[in-house]
């Protein structure tokens, strides 16, 4: 959900390099279409959607078993680059990967908690985002191939993963070792769980829950609402007139608000200038914590699509794994039959704690059993990006569990 | 205390029918658990409050959700399990009794072990001291016991008599020795941990457990 680049401020230890041993070096996106005239991707929405593309990265190798395979669900920001280094950065004209390695690669590699010299990772970029799965900004072929825009269908979690369930049919994986997610990852993983239990094997959820509330459905109406304001916006026309990007950048904004905690930013910034100790009696980035999150903003729209920020959100605002169930959580939870991690964080509000254990709670109920642990954290919901040393060694047991 | 632990997991292991469903409750780093699962295939739960023992705990194998026990168990459903394990742990809760009934909704039998107060060892140290009882069983000094709610063998008794709760079976060990059929009334103060059997489900028995002993009441 974060910006890499705010872990990369949060965080000391230095990135492990391409040529380093738990690197997964050198990465290149593949990309495969999973659905064209003759077999459309059915959406929750009614529509029948061709041609589908996937983006997706792989690390490791798959077993000749093919039972070593570990799908990572990616959050709202997020992209199929979990690891390693983008060799193909030009041509793809990502200059920000150029900088940095895949937005979990503390989590993936070898000798890491998702240990490539044993698992095969496969991520692959969500339906509706803009790093090279088909999305809003991707021609649409009943408009002479001009980008979607808001033509573009209004897509669920639950067709993100039913475009899931089609690579991992393409790459011939009968059952998954594991599917992992944080935030709107971790939903995905949820839905996973409830909707394919006999394709995987086991599920990790961390910093999510069964739904978002009012404060959270809230928080991305604003967000949307910065964007469809924007002047630039032109009914998400804009692709070849300019981007919206004063409305995704408080987009942005907003949304970062979200991802910290008030300890965690008071921490960071307190009150502090951004020019010494004294105000400067103007109105613009006066404070720390203004022109942090000016900063998150800005890097941000260079790399993201308001149009994709909208039909993400909007998916996130729709899951509710309750309807599974007609409304109950537990009758929803009774089809799980793979053994599940969930994970929160203390000082997360997004997806606070009590909503994570909402969903152990369930499934417990529904008889069934479920490891849940709540990790003390001051760095809000973020902190599933940024724990990463408290985290690994649980995600390490989990996987290992029993060996 | 970590010896004993292992006396009264040896005595739990054997009690318990292999692929029974299992929730232990209070269960520390998960090893007993992790062994029933390996050795007997139940299906278990761990609840552990402490987070460094649940992350233990799902390193061995065992799913753990993570809860005070204080905070009772309405997750689970009536009769949801075979077992419910209290492995000296009822004595550290802030509502025992709360507790106690809970386990005895979730499941059929409930397995409880304690430190019995009544223990000479413990009341002998007590009065020769005149200090709070430091004792293999009993190992902390009286500001850092997590040890709330001390109490002793017929503390336990009276309670199930009056709450009609049938004592399934009942043993008690000493100075370390294995786990043997409870003995009234020399247990009163021969004993120095206890584990009972109990239910709510009428005159049912166990099946005896072959080797360490047989029910006694």
């Amino acid at each position: 959900m974060t910006d890499p680049l705010n872990v990369c401020l949060e965080k000391k230890a230095p990135s492990d390099l391409p040529e380093a041993p738990r690197s997964v070096g050198w990465t290149s996106p593949k990309r495969v279409v999973l659905a064209d005239q003759a077999n459309p991707l059915l959406l929750d929405c009614g529509v029948n959607l061709a041609p589908v593309t996937v983006e997706y990265e792989t690390y490791g190798r798959l077993s000749p078993a093919r039972d070593n395979a570990v799908f990572i669900l990616h959050a709202l920001s997020g992209d199929a680059h979990a690891a390693g280094w983008d060799r193909d950065y030009v041509v793809d004209n990502r200059p920000w990967r150029r900088e940095r390695p895949g937005w979990w690669d503390e989590m993936i590699g070898p000798g890491k908690a998702f240990d490539t010299d044993g698992f095969y990772v496969v991520c692959a970029n969500i339906l509706g985002s803009c790093y090279g799965t088909t999305g809003p900004w991707s021609p649409n072929p009943e408009n002479e191939g001009k980008p979607y825009g808001l033509d573009f269908p209004v897509v669920t979690v639950e067709d993100w993963v039913r475009l899931q369930v089609r690579l991992q049919d393409y790459l011939g994986i009968e059952q998954l070792l594991a599917v992992v997610g944080g935030s709107l990852g971790g939903q995905q993983a949820l839905a996973w769980a409830i909707s394919y239990p006999n394709r995987i094997k086991s599920v990790i959820i961390l910093a999510a829950s069964a739904r978002i509330g009012a404060q959270g459905l809230a928080f991305n109406a604003v967000g949307r609402q910065a964007i469809l304001n924007d002047p630039c916006f032109n009914r998400g026309n804009y692709y070849s007139s300019g981007a919206p990007t004063g409305g995704l950048e408080l987009a942005r904004m907003l949304g970062h608000i979200t991802y910290l905690s008030a300890d965690s930013m008071e921490g960071k910034f307190g009150r502090r200038y951004q020019n010494g100790k004294q105000p400067c009696y103007r109105l613009s980035n006066e404070f720390m914590v203004e022109s942090y999150l000016s900063h998150q903003g800005r890097s941000f729209v260079n790399r993201f699509d308001a149009n994709s920020y909208l039909y993400l959100s909007r998916a996130m605002d729709y899951y509710d794994a309750a309807a599974h169930g007609e409304g109950d959580l537990e009758a929803a939870c009774a089809a799980i039959r793979a053994d599940l991690l969930l994970i929160s964080y203390s000082s997360d509000w997004l997806y606070p704690p009590e909503a994570t254990r909402a969903v152990a709670e369930a499934v417990l109920a529904a008889g069934h059993p479920v490891s849940y642990i709540e990790i003390p954290s001051s760095y809000g919901h973020d902190a599933f990006l940024l724990e990463t040393e408290k985290t690994a060694p649980l995600i390490d047991s989990f996987l290992r569990r029993g060996a | 205390m970590k010896k004993r632990k292992r006396l009264d997991h040896q005595l739990i292991f054997e009690l318990i029918e292999p692929g029974s469903r299992v929730l232990d409750l209070g269960c520390g780093h998960g090893e007993l658990l992790a062994r029933l699962v390996a050795e007997k295939k139940i299906s278990g739960q761990a609840v552990e409050r402490n987070p460094a023992r649940v992350a233990d705990a799902i390193r061995g194998g065992v799913a753990v959700y993570q809860k005070d026990l204080d905070c009772g168990l309405l997750e689970f459903k009536k009769n949801s399990f075979d077992y419910a394990i209290l492995e000296m742990t009822l004595q550290q809760l802030e509502r025992p009794l709360a507790a106690l009934e809970e386990t005895l909704r979730v499941s059929r039998y409930t397995i409880v072990s304690f430190p019995n107060f009544n223990y000479r060892g413990v009341v002998g140290k007590l009065v020769e001291t005149g200090r709070m009882p430091v004792t293999p069983a009993l190992p902390y000094r009286w500001h850092n016991t997590p040890n709330i709610h001390l109490f002793t063998l017929y503390d336990f008794l009276d309670w199930a008599e009056q709450r009609g709760v049938t004592v399934v079976a009942g043993y008690a060990s000493a100075a370390g020795s294995p786990f043997r059929p409870l003995n009234l009334p020399d247990d009163s103060s021969g004993a120095e941990e206890l584990l009972f059997v109990i239910t709510l489900a009428g005159s049912a028995r166990l099946k005896s457990t072959g080797s360490s002993a047989d029910p006694v009441i």
